[in-house]
């Protein structure tokens, strides 16, 4: 058993113990390699169920919303940003929380590590930096940082910016000479390529919303394409109705996407999400020095207004 | 029975002498992702790949269909009539389908095609459609296609079962429709009919005893669907779910539809769409109620749907045929396998 989940089943079992939460969500070991299944303990005895290993991707912040009881809940880095965002909008108090932060070293690509392979993957074991993959046919022994998720690679707040314990000591933060390479890159394109690349990002869709639901910031009652009275969007296949739900869930987070990564991680086809989603975290630091879910004493920057706003359009 | 040899020499010049008779469907990689498609004038189906991400059901069930069409221009005969749109019911063929989705597509029919019932747009589409099988000669971790009464060798469904031997395929003839596929594609080696069918019975075996994942599925039908229904698991097997609709669209077996109007300009259409039970929008009756209000509620429609409620109306089997998709693909690894085995077992407290 690694320390990390050694000291998380610790922590969470102490606090069910003490009876000073409800419930503690965390991780629980998956069913088939390389899945984890987000869980929840309610007795000191259930807390023994949890892991910690380089799949826990998903941000767990997506179980809070709107959530009476008191809980515990096991945050990396990001997750605890998003513990933030929901803090400030209100989704639950900082009251209800005993947040067991997680010095993240970063989350593994899982389509990248599967295409390794011809096989199946029949065994995934981490040891620190050092992952063992093994399939039916052949065993490999990668480096963990190089196979990082695209979001882990430019992640700069690896340690949880919000919490009451820690499971280790803060590991080192990134430097990054320019972490929106990828956003430059798209934005160096013309129209028509653009276009393309985004018409190809999209292609295979199935409109599961897995990107949606899996986001802890997606948490609006109705979402605007189930609404049906009126209909804002169709619910089929045409291109175009599967665009505007792309576009218009992505505009929904600017300002607020921690870069999580959930989106992609939850995604069955594969599709590289974040390509929208980043534009808006570049475009939130570049136009106004914002990061979302730093802080829990500032507002976003797109819901306030100053008097003193130096553009025309407020004026 | 009657064994057909094919060399791989042979099969690319087979495939496409069939696309002279057929449309062709079979696996393909589309970003990495091995699905199922229509197949252009230069692709050929990929044997080789493992399971396909999404099942061949959209052959028969697209995810988006137009089903009726009107046109709104009051100067035009018959406007505001709903009429079916022009269908193809040419011949097509499903190639390197597996035999537990050819399994599901039998369970789909008995949806689709009642003694009360025929959807016309399935049924015809079947009608039209040879299954030309990929036997599995190595099953993935997840397959429980055995405990489901398929398995990777299993017929049902099937026109044709190819058996992959490295240098040449056996195709065994499982109908007449698959021996007309057969004689289209051009492909007449013969082989030793006895010897062939021993072949493959011992790779049948093989294949079957290197399936580890054993679901037990023999009480379910004894329970009683309320104590299962007022079972206190749900709730906890449903907490991680996060309500999307994966499983659904991965699931061969799944079949629920929604039907959407859409309108442009003096042109409208009524589509179907694959719905899913995952989504609150579910069956959101007109007057506001929701039947399945709650996220448990709609897990356990999906769960009692495939193992309880489809087992006590057709009394053949689970709706569920083992490909083990869903539990490869589920965001937060809800695993049927799982449920099944809880469900199966579960007594109710007194």
């Amino acid at each position: 058993m690694n320390t990390y989940t050694k000291k998380i089943r610790e922590l969470a079992s102490n606090l069910l113990k003490e009876g000073k939460v409800d419930l503690v969500i965390g991780f629980k070991e998956g069913t088939v390699p390389m899945a984890t299944a987000p869980g929840i303990a309610r007795t000191p005895e259930e807390a023994d169920g949890f892991v910690w290993d380089a799949n826990c991707s998903l941000n767990l912040t997506n179980y809070l919303t709107n959530k009476k009881e008191k809980i515990g809940i096991i945050a990396k880095g990001c997750d605890s940003r998003s513990i933030v965002n929901h803090i400030i909008e209100n989704k639950i108090s900082r009251d209800q929380l005993h947040i067991i932060g997680v010095p993240c070293t970063g989350m593994v690509d899982k389509n990248k590590i599967r295409g390794l392979f011809e096989d199946e993957i029949t065994e995934f074991k981490e040891e620190g930096d050092v992952i063992r993959v093994k399939t039916g046919a052949k065993e490999l022994t990668i480096d963990k940082q190089e196979y990082l998720r695209g979001n882990c690679r430019t992640c700069m707040h690896r340690n949880p910016v919000i919490h009451d314990d820690l499971v280790a000591e803060p590991v080192v933060e990134q430097k990054l000479a320019d972490p929106f390479k990828d956003v430059k890159a798209i934005e160096a394109m013309d129209a028509d390529e653009k276009w393309n690349h985004f018409e190809n990002l999209l292609s295979g869709c199935i409109r599961c919303y897995a990107c949606r639901n899996a986001c802890p910031l997606c948490y609006c009652p109705t979402c605007f394409v189930d609404e049906a009275n009126p209909q804002w969007v169709g619910k089929g296949q045409d291109p175009t109705d599967i665009r505007t739900f792309h576009f218009l869930r992505a505009y929904h987070c600017a300002g607020r996407c921690t870069d999580c990564g959930a989106c992609e991680d939850a995604c069955p086809m594969d599709i590289k999400v974040r390509d929208f989603t980043r534009k808006l975290v570049k475009d939130s630091f570049e136009i106004y020095g914002w990061e979302a879910g730093l802080t829990l004493d500032q507002r976003p920057p797109l819901d306030t207004f100053k008097p003193e706003d130096p553009d025309d359009f407020i004026k | 029975m009657k064994v057909i040899k094919i060399d791989k020499n042979d099969w690319t010049r087979g495939i496409d002498k069939s696309r002279e008779t057929y449309q062709l469907f079979g696996p393909v990689t589309d970003k990495n992702q091995s699905v199922f498609k229509q197949l252009g004038k230069d692709a050929y189906p990929e044997m080789g790949r493992t399971d396909t991400i999404m099942s061949p059901k959209s052959v028969l069930f697209p995810q988006t269909e137009k089903i009726l069409t009107a046109s709104l221009d009051e100067s035009v005969e018959n406007h505001h009539i709903m009429q079916m749109p022009e269908t193809d019911t040419t011949p097509r063929a499903v190639i390197g389908i597996r035999p537990y989705d050819a399994k599901a597509v039998q369970l789909v029919k008995l949806n689709f095609d009642t003694p009360e019932y025929r959807d016309t747009y399935w049924c015809d589409a079947y009608e039209a459609t040879t299954f030309v099988g990929l036997a599995v000669n190595q099953p993935s971790a997840s397959d429980f296609s055995t405990s489901m009464g398929s398995g990777p060798f299993a017929e049902e469904g099937l026109d044709l079962l190819l058996v992959d031997l490295d240098d040449h395929y056996l195709a065994k003839v499982l109908t007449p429709k698959g021996e007309t596929f057969l004689d289209g594609a051009g492909f007449n080696g013969t082989a030793d009919t006895d010897a062939s069918l021993k072949t493959i019975q011992g790779m049948k075996e093989a294949a079957e005893a290197a399936i580890t994942s054993l679901v037990p599925t023999d009480k379910l039908k004894e329970k009683s669907l309320l104590d299962l229904h007022g079972a206190p698991f749900w709730e906890d097997t449903a907490f991680s779910c996060i309500n999307c609709g994966t499983c659904t669209f991965v699931c061969p077996t799944c079949w629920c539809f929604d039907i959407q109007d859409e309108t442009k300009g003096k042109s409208t259409s009524r589509f179907r769409n694959w719905d899913s039970c995952m989504s609150p929008l579910f069956t959101m009756h007109g007057s506001g109620h929701n039947p399945r209000g709650e996220k448990t509620q709609r897990v356990r429609q999906r769960f009692m749907h495939k193992l309880k409620y489809f087992l006590d109306k057709y009394d053949q089997g689970s709706m569920c045929v083992g490909c083990g998709r869903c539990v490869e693909k589920c965001p937060v690894n809800i695993d049927i396998r799982s449920i099944c085995n809880t469900m199966n077992s579960y007594e109710p407290q007194k």
